[in-house]
């Protein structure tokens, strides 16, 4: 099977989302997530700038510029929805009241270090964001992103190179060939794609990485592509 | 004499304004920004400001008109990398030397603000430990985590964009308008709050969302609900 696109992996992190919770999805990949999840469970999705109850991306006649997401995405409201400042966005996150965030991520580390919102291009401005705010604060931390940068480096370090959004924060990793835990001994390998073994699997991941008792292959349905 | 904060000339709004001014700006991604305000300041010629924004580069707020004209000295913001691979008015400035920058992540930029506005000169929170930001900063341990000192913003001028505002300057937002707006409105000495419709009544106190204390100034602009 080829690596999984980005709405692939995407689908697979919105399969782990629980029913009744509370989720926080970063801009990118992860918003991608909110296409996926399945229609039996009910979840409120969180904005960092006030949304409790972000609903599907509105269309043309809907769309209202004081109506966005964190991705300045125009978007609609689910039914049950509230809005708050950023203060008290903020204090919702930061208190622990968001189960997990889904958030993008340039590399992360065995411990759980993230590193995300500087990648080092020379010039270009920083974005921090809510990142920080979301690592620290969410009850859990995922993270979507390709297994390896374009020209093969892996992702998933012993040590992350670049600035850390916040340390020890990452329990769960989706990437392109491989659902990851981050247990307290390091990364363990939960699913992998067909085709990928497990030698493979070490070569391209910068830090010891085990191979769950468990270990499922990594399967995505012919609809998602 | 009854009071009555609406003003007609936006240039009224802010004539008291002087170089070296603290000026706090609402918005986010397209919703809340004060963009008659900004264009009001940014003829006022003013030299030397510090602006407190959450983007010192998006395209919808007039923010980056400002800092083009070489109006700013200083901006405060959680994001300051332009869109694309070519450089914001912002970022040529930041990259020659010419503005000053401290990007800090978005909960503790408004929860900073929100301090400023309630008489809290500092606080705790564990959002950046572990991070370059965190460097040279008092850290102490609170229950096992360790967490940084942050001090509060206060400002001279705060621009926050709203919907509706009634004689004494309680404001109501559209969705996501809100976002900083109440924060920064409590934090600086004078606020204008920029609406589409000043009302000759008051409102129901059920519908204000910034009550009429933190507002000094009501300029009313127009434009679609």
């Amino acid at each position: 099977m080829n690596a999984l696109s980005r709405n692939q992996i995407a689908w697979r992190a919105a399969q782990d989302i629980a029913d009744g919770s509370v989720v926080n999805l970063g801009i990118g990949m992860p918003v991608l997530t909110s296409n996926y999840i399945p229609k039996h469970i009910d979840v409120f999705l969180q904005s960092e700038n006030g949304v409790l109850g972000v609903g599907p991306e509105a269309e043309e006649a809907q769309k209202d510029p004081n109506l966005v997401d964190a991705g300045s995405r125009r978007i609609t409201l689910r039914p049950g929805a509230s809005i708050v400042d950023s203060a008290d966005s903020f204090a919702m996150i930061r208190g622990g009241h968001i189960d997990v965030t889904v958030l993008g991520a340039f590399e992360v580390a065995a411990n759980g270090d993230l590193a995300n919102w500087d990648s080092c291009v020379p010039d270009k401005g920083p974005l921090i964001g809510g990142a920080m705010d979301l690592a620290v604060g969410a009850k859990a931390t995922w993270t979507l992103m390709q297994h390896n940068t374009k020209d093969g480096r892996a992702r998933l370090l012993e040590v992350c190179s670049l600035p850390l959004t916040a340390s020890n924060c990452v329990s769960r990793i989706y990437t392109d060939i491989s659902v990851v835990e981050v247990a307290e001994t390091g990364f363990v390998a939960l699913e992998l794609l067909a085709g990928v073994s497990a030698d493979e699997l070490r070569a391209r991941t910068g830090a010891s990485i085990a191979i769950g008792d468990d270990c499922k292959f990594l399967v995505v349905p012919d609809s998602v592509v | 004499m009854a009071i009555d904060k609406r003003m007609v000339s936006p240039s009224d709004a802010v004539a008291d304004v002087k170089d070296g001014a603290v000026v706090m700006v609402s918005g986010f991604g397209g919703a809340g920004f004060p963009n008659i305000m900004l264009d009001a300041l940014r003829e006022q010629g003013l030299r030397d400001l510090t602006l407190v924004v959450n983007s010192a580069t998006h395209v919808y707020s007039l923010t980056h008109t400002l800092i083009e004209a070489g109006q700013v000295a200083k901006v405060i913001c959680t994001a300051a990398r332009g869109r694309g691979e070519g450089l914001s008015p912002f970022e040529k400035l930041w990259r020659d030397g010419r503005i000053e920058l401290e990007c800090i992540p978005q909960g503790n930029f408004s929860e900073r603000i929100r301090a400023g506005g309630a008489g809290i000169p500092a606080f705790y929170t564990p959002v950046g430990h572990g991070t370059d930001l965190a460097v040279g900063k008092e850290v102490r341990e609170f229950g096992g985590r360790l967490c940084v000192l942050e001090t509060a913003i206060t400002g001279d001028l705060a621009l926050v964009r709203g919907d509706r505002a009634d004689p004494f300057g309680n404001v109501t937002f559209l969705y996501a308008q809100m976002n900083f707006g109440p924060a920064m409105a409590s934090a600086c000495s004078t606020t204008v709050a920029e609406v589409r419709e000043a009302l000759e009544e008051p409102m129901s106190h059920n519908e204000v969302q910034l009550p009429s204390v933190y507002v000094d100034r009501v300029v009313a602009v127009g434009g679609e609900p």
